[in-house]
């Protein structure tokens, strides 16, 4: 029982400083701006090509095959050196490991790990978001290839993607969960046509929507078996609520700690309200570091996609969002212009609650599974 | 880094468990069970447990500050109506002042909100409070000296009650001047009591951690039985997410009371105080909500005598305080990030 570094988590952090001292790359630390979004795909091949990506991922893949707690030091010195967090990808490989042939896992993980193939994930539609189930996008065989038509949404870097993890209906006539197959589509190509959506803190270039009007897939590039699409998408949703993914709890301690320099710096501007909701937020990332730190610590006795990720996700939530309004309450509303960079990321925080399964998802996941409630009637 | 429990420290929650789970209250009626009650605390006598902090070398204790936290989730899980963080806290004292063991009943006494260990500076002058009491008749504290504290004890009398239903208090009057404790070879520094309030703090939190685990589970048990409308009130949704909401904030402070237990001795004072302090507030605030939840769950039944709703909700108020309350620790927490006034050391 030791929350301290082990001597080879120890060197490994300096190491990753020393690198960091010298290869920074100067974007904007926070996902509230379009140049940071620009900037990533250069920042991951960076990071991955001076060994400081894919820390936990098997080594035949291209990972470093170390335990996870290495992925928490990379998110904690990129979050204190100032740096963009390491691209988050852990939904593409497992879902790609747990489910693709040996020829799928050979032709395409080595390219997301190493970052020379950028990826999107097609999953939610305009009429189904939480309903994931009864999405309508369909995938027709025609000889060596399948059809595309249909609309995706919420598709994260749509218009930089060479590749979609395209979930699609290809059976019509067995329930809606068993009727989906999964693909790696690739993007370029006509028939796929992509927008930026425009978000709330003005940001476009995170994600798109993507309109599919008779691209082609080949049949090859089936991940899984035809039907296994729901299954592939439960392995990816639990994984995007793991704790290794929960990276972001670095960059909200670097928030936390940016707040309250400015109170610092001029403690008279402030009210006790703010400063207490500052309290909070710090009382907050504590916990989820934490709790991080034991969850990680759990997955040494192996990887486990539990709804206890429901859990995490929660609280996760929470903590973003008790952060989001002590940015607001200490970055305060630049009424006489200047520096917005709080208040949007106080806009961003109010995201977390739906993306990746909404709370509410969480908690019928939570009750069910875990506290062993009735299913409703 | 690896944070998982030793197969001995995983050992030591079972037999924690079982204990309760023979020997503890199962419902508002057991307890008045003064049988039962003898029975508990002879098994957690027999255990050994309230002597984790005690000396095991010089100055080094037994255990680290993750077993005490482990024994103090399961008895709050289980409602346990014996002592045992009073008692641990005053071997703790024990311990740092270079006191021997003793094998009398003892405690802790704080001043009135619970906060602080430490007399005011003229002895008897303001009420203290002995927490924990059951089978002790001594209460330890501090009374301060030139450049520290000396260890001082008064005999309890009989009166015994308080918020908590499962661990009386005893208000110490002024009457009886407290005595110095014979054989202490140590002047208390400040460093120490602020390690001896991480400690109070840490154990604290277990407790209410274990509160939460056990009055959700109470809830999930009427929520999957009560039926209304023609169905288990557990299977509407505005049950199951309050629900939901209580178990993950449950485990949040079981994650953050966890870094805690291990910082009472590995980390520096100021830092092992810092880290208690956030896992107190966290653990205050979010034990008092979910016992109001579990309360709301139970419906009117929840807002009687006989449901063990309130007993939960009551051990949560009692633990909450213990060491400072949510406000203080918050302040703990704002001051070590350089933000906000010194008020103290508790």
């Amino acid at each position: 029982m030791d929350f301290a570094d082990s001597p080879d988590e120890s060197a490994f952090r300096i190491a990753l400083r020393t690198w960091l001292a010298g290869h920074n790359p100067g974007l904007p630390a926070s996902s509230t701006d379009d140049a940071y979004w620009a900037g990533m795909a250069a920042w991951h091949r960076s990071l991955y090509d001076a060994g400081f990506f894919a820390m936990s991922w098997p080594t035949e893949i291209g990972g470093h095959g170390l335990a996870p707690v290495f992925e928490v030091i990379v998110d904690e010195e990129l979050a204190a050196a100032g740096a963009p967090p390491r691209p988050s990808l852990g939904y593409l490989v497992q879902g790609i490991l747990e489910h693709g042939s040996q020829q799928i896992k050979e032709r395409f993980l080595p390219g997301i790990v190493n970052g020379r193939e950028r990826w999107c994930q097609g999953f939610s539609e305009p009429d189904a978001g939480s309903d994931l189930a009864s999405l309508r996008t369909r995938a027709d065989r025609q000889g060596d290839d399948f059809v595309l038509s249909g609309q995706k949404i919420w598709t994260s870097y749509s218009d930089e993607a060479e590749w979609c993890l395209l979930l699609a209906r290809t059976d019509h006539d067995v329930a809606k969960h068993r009727g989906i197959s999964a693909f790696a589509v690739p993007m370029r190509q006509t028939g796929i046509e992509q927008r930026p959506l425009r978000m709330i803190n003005g940001v476009t270039k995170e994600f798109g929507e993507v309109h599919f009007t008779g691209a082609r897939v080949p049949a090859v590039n089936m991940i899984g078996e035809p039907g296994e699409g729901w299954a592939l998408a439960m392995t990816v949703v639990s994984h995007e609520r793991e704790p290794g993914e929960l990276g972001y709890v670095a960059r909200y301690a670097k928030m936390v700690n940016d707040l309250a320099r400015r109170v610092r710096a001029d403690p008279a501007a402030f009210g006790s309200e703010q400063v207490r909701e500052l309290g909070w937020a710090m009382v907050e990332v504590e916990m989820l570091r934490r709790h991080v730190q034991r969850r990680l610590s759990d997955r040494l006795d192996g990887i486990q996609h539990g709804p206890e990720g429901s859990v995490d996700k929660l609280l996760m939530t929470w903590v973003e969002q008790a952060v989001g309004h002590a940015a607001l309450g200490i970055g305060g509303l630049a009424h006489g212009g200047g520096d917005d960079s709080w208040l949007h990321a106080y806009l961003y925080s109010r995201a977390q609650s739906v993306m990746g399964g909404t709370s509410q998802i969480q908690r019928n996941l939570i009750a069910r599974r875990i506290l062993g409630l009735p299913a409703p009637s | 880094m690896d944070v998982r429990l030793s197969p001995e420290q995983e050992a030591l929650r079972d037999s924690a468990a079982q204990v309760v789970a023979r020997f503890g209250p199962k419902a508002v009626g057991q307890l008045d069970d003064l049988a039962r009650q003898g029975t508990l605390d002879a098994a957690v006598d027999e255990s050994g447990w309230r002597e984790l902090r005690a000396a095991a070398g010089p100055g080094t204790p037994l255990a680290s500050g993750v077993e005490p936290a482990i024994i103090a989730e399961e008895l709050g899980r289980g409602l346990a109506d014996v002592s045992f963080l009073g008692p641990t806290l005053a071997a703790e004292l024990r311990r740092v002042a270079g006191a021997p063991a003793t094998s009398s009943g003892e405690t802790v006494g704080l001043d009135a909100g619970l906060g602080s260990p430490v007399h005011a500076a003229a002895p008897g002058s303001s009420p203290m409070v002995a927490i924990d009491t059951l089978g002790c008749d001594w209460a330890l504290s501090l009374v301060p000296d030139s450049d520290g504290y000396r260890l001082v004890r008064v005999e309890l009398g009989p009166t015994r009650s308080g918020l908590d239903l499962t661990r009386p208090s005893v208000v110490l009057g002024s009457l009886a001047p407290p005595a110095l404790v014979e054989g202490a070879t140590r002047l208390v520094t400040a460093d120490d009591v602020t390690r001896w309030t991480a400690l109070g703090l840490t154990l604290a939190s277990a407790d209410l951690t274990g509160v939460m685990g056990g009055a959700v589970a109470l809830a999930c048990e009427y929520a999957g039985a009560r039926r209304q409308f023609g169905a288990a009130i557990g299977s509407f949704q505005a049950v199951q997410h309050v629900l939901a909401d209580a178990f993950a904030v449950m485990e949040g402070a079981r994650s953050i009371t966890l870094h805690a237990a291990w910082a009472v001795d590995a980390l520096p004072a100021p830092d092992a105080l810092a880290a208690a302090a956030a896992a107190k507030a966290y653990s205050a605030r979010a034990a008092r909500t979910v016992c109001e939840t579990v309360i709301q769950v139970h419906g009117g039944i929840g807002n009687t005598w006989e449901c063990l709703a309130h007993v939960f909700l009551r051990r949560a108020l009692f633990s909450g305080d213990i060491c400072g309350d949510a406000s203080v620790n918050l302040r703990r927490v704002l001051r070590h990030h350089g933000l906000g006034g010194d008020d103290g050391l508790c």
